[in-house]
């Protein structure tokens, strides 16, 4: 009896326990109130089905939850500006592959140029934020609004205030398939990025020393690592992430418009790492916690469709989620919660001794 | 120290964006001579537009600089607010002191103009609003309104589904009709959203799905894609502009269905507004199969108000610019459907060429 309630114990403390609960309310939910939720046929000889749209349409999200859950844990903060970041990218990437044209029906330069100059236009917004926040010592957000407002007005200075279409098929493979390739190139994007970060933690040090600069920055100095390189690197990193999401989001609607590409996304990042169960105050991280939890946001914003609720209603839900995951990170919450434990825990003893 | 510098930094910021403000703006305003001419046969007007955010706003500030030039006895002073209401406040304060003789205005929002509008009244300079309207306590603050009717766009939609289905000898209860709206509560949501709804009571249509794709392509897309996996039966969709059609058409090929006219064999017909070029361009190519046109250019509408106030005459005081029908074939020759003033009109089918589509302004 003891032994199965401490398994069972140790199943819920564990730390990706809350973020899979949540996902798998959604999809119970999903399954209940609309017919057919789970299934997946092959049209075309590509999967379909509302699961293939949950998993495809989080691509971008999944990339931007990394960058924010290492942002989150060097600094404390989180990175405002991956939206209008993405928007930088996705410009300047369309306005080298149209060489200036409105709508284009054929390649002025080689997608992978476009691709690698939209990576350090973003990376280059990575380093802006980075500075302002591990050298300054500005406060995350206070710094990342400066590219969360102007991004985008820098994004219609790159297109000249249009929206740049490039009509080749090429291009549109990075948002759509590989020929007849049955996985959307959005979601193979997504996991090697997701890969290659992954890695990149486990096999150097890096993951460690984000931590330790997270949990505290001057004791991390003291014990000779460099706080500011790695806070900066965190968001040189980010600035990198969004750019690619940027890139797959353009891809996706084969153009550029600054005015709406990864609008209100940066929330939804911020989100998928507070669902994923880590604190937004910095220190230890779990990057498939932000994983699971951009799914979730995916998953809910794909059942509310399904569920015909109107779009603009979605941030209501997505609130009350937020609301319910911050108080419950909240300290005074938490204090609460232990001292009740301990009050349980206290009177248990008394009780039997009065027996 | 540190704080300093972080101000100082801010201070060297926001100079740098005034003056890349300042310099893209004024390779806008070619228009603008810099001297009063003061001689009485030029008339001034002063142009207070939004900014440059979409094709359809380019579109419409070149049609007033096309129209009110020099050769035709005018001298525009145009101002880009760049989505601001402050700067077009400053700028009509502006045209006030220069003692402009018209005043026209594209807000940017519909409230908080009555201080500006009644210091332009006082000075006795009429008023011409573009395209978004005012809300202001007193209407005898602007002298009138020219702008695009919403109401009549979506109207002239429904009623040429109505004749094609007609023609094509399709039953009214075979029409499955998906709605994909603009942004809630914009002018041009609400217009046509009417116009469909109206239709829908009026021929006993099917409207299976309606859902928001607030005017952009990737919601448009994704929105589509959610559509087709709650109803299969769907044959109709109708897009409140044409990024939400370039959406939906591309989430119907996605899934394997074709866009088209055959909605007998599987084929799904798509409605759309704006026509905007790459709209018209689908149109031609048998994609979108309606697109009602959402017309930008109002200056020479704007240039007649001026020339009958300038003669004494009264003005109507809500203006509505000609807006056509483009389509895919020639089925449906012409619609008769009635404006926001309740006047009934027949607006001509025009059915869409390269011609045409070379030959537009945007």
């Amino acid at each position: 009896m003891s032994n199965q309630k401490s398994g069972l114990k140790k199943i819920t403390s564990m730390r990706l326990f809350m973020p899979i609960v949540c996902l798998l309310v959604i999809i119970i939910v999903a399954t209940i109130t609309i017919p057919g939720f789970l299934t997946i046929s092959f049209q075309n000889g590509v999967p379909y089905g509302y699961p293939v749209d949950v998993i495809n349409r989080a691509s971008e999200l999944v990339i931007l939850a990394v960058g924010m859950t290492l942002v989150t844990a060097a600094s404390g903060g989180q990175d405002i500006s991956v939206g209008a970041v993405m928007a930088v990218a996705a410009a300047v990437c369309c306005q080298i592959l149209s060489g200036g044209e409105v709508s284009v029906n054929s390649l002025a330069a080689p997608i992978i140029l476009a691709f690698l100059a939209a990576l350090a236009a973003s990376a280059l917004c990575g380093a802006f934020n980075g500075f302002l926040v591990a050298k300054l010592n500005i406060q995350p957000m206070v710094a990342t609004l400066i590219l969360y407002t102007a991004g985008r007005g820098i994004a219609q200075l790159i297109t000249n205030g249009q929206i740049t279409y490039i009509r080749v098929d090429s291009y549109q493979i990075f948002g759509s398939y590989i020929g007849k390739f049955p996985i959307p190139t959005p979601v193979i994007i997504a996991v090697v990025v997701v890969i290659i970060t992954y890695l990149i933690l486990k096999k150097t040090a890096l993951g460690l020393y984000i931590e330790s600069v997270g949990i505290n920055g001057t004791a991390s100095r003291l014990v000779g690592l460099n706080s500011t390189m790695i806070k900066f690197l965190t968001y040189v990193i980010c600035g990198i992430l969004a750019g690619i999401a940027g890139f797959v989001a353009s891809s996706r609607i084969y153009s550029a418009d600054a005015n709406n590409i990864g609008l209100n996304l940066e929330m939804d990042a911020i989100l998928a790492v507070a669902l994923g169960g880590n604190v937004l105050g910095g220190g230890k991280f779990s990057l498939m916690g932000s994983v699971i939890g951009a799914y979730t946001i995916q998953a809910l914003t794909t059942v509310l469709y399904g569920m015909n609720v109107s779009s603009d209603q979605l941030p209501v839900y997505k609130a009350i989620v937020v609301v319910i995951i911050v108080v419950l990170q909240s300290p005074v919450f938490q204090k609460a919660l232990a001292s009740r434990k301990a009050k349980s825990q206290a009177a248990k003893p008394a009780a039997e001794g009065g027996n | 120290m540190k704080k300093r510098v972080v101000s100082m930094l801010l201070c060297v910021a926001m100079t740098a964006a005034m003056v890349a403000g300042c310099g893209s703006s004024s390779g806008d305003s070619s228009s603008d001579s810099g001297e009063d001419s003061g001689s009485s046969d030029v008339i001034t007007v002063g142009f207070s537009q939004v900014g440059a955010e979409s094709d359809w706003r380019t579109a419409n500030t070149e049609s007033m600089q096309e129209t009110f030039t020099e050769e035709n006895g005018y001298e525009l002073i145009f101002d880009d607010a760049q989505q601001k209401q402050e700067n077009q406040i400053t700028a009509i304060r502006n045209f006030i002191q220069q003692e402009v003789d018209y005043i026209l205005l594209a807000p940017v929002t519909e409230s908080g103009w009555d201080t500006v509008l009644q210091e332009a009244y006082d000075a006795d300079i009429p008023v011409i609003i573009v395209d978004r309207m005012v809300d202001v306590s007193n209407d005898d603050l602007y002298t009138t309104w020219i702008g695009t009717d919403s109401l009549l766009e979506g109207r002239k939609a429904a009623e040429w589904l109505n004749a094609y289905a007609t023609a094509k000898g399709w039953d009214a209860s075979e029409l499955n009709i998906a709605h994909i709206q603009g942004t809630m509560g914009s002018t041009a949501q609400i217009g046509r959203t009417q116009g469909l709804e109206e239709g829908v009571e009026k021929y006993g249509w099917n409207l299976v799905a309606q859902q928001c794709g607030e005017f952009t392509q990737a919601k448009g897309q994704e929105v589509m894609e959610s559509m087709l996996k709650q109803y299969d039966n769907i044959n109709v969709v109708y897009c409140e502009n044409d990024n939400e059609a370039f959406g939906a058409i591309d989430a119907i090929e996605a899934a394997g269905k074709t866009v088209g006219t055959d909605i007998a064999n599987g084929e799904i017909l798509v409605i759309s507004f704006d026509t905007t070029n790459a709209g018209l361009t689908d149109t031609l190519a048998g994609k979108i199969v309606c697109d009602v046109e959402c017309n930008p250019l109002h200056g020479p509408r704007a240039e007649e108000l001026i020339k009958a106030l300038e003669a004494g005459e009264e003005v109507e005081k809500l203006n509505y610019v000609d807006e056509e029908i483009f389509a895919y074939d020639d089925t449906v020759a012409s619609v008769t459907a009635t404006n926001s003033l309740e006047e009934e009109g027949d607006y001509a089918v025009t059915v869409i060429t390269q011609e045409i589509i070379d030959g537009r302004a945007y």
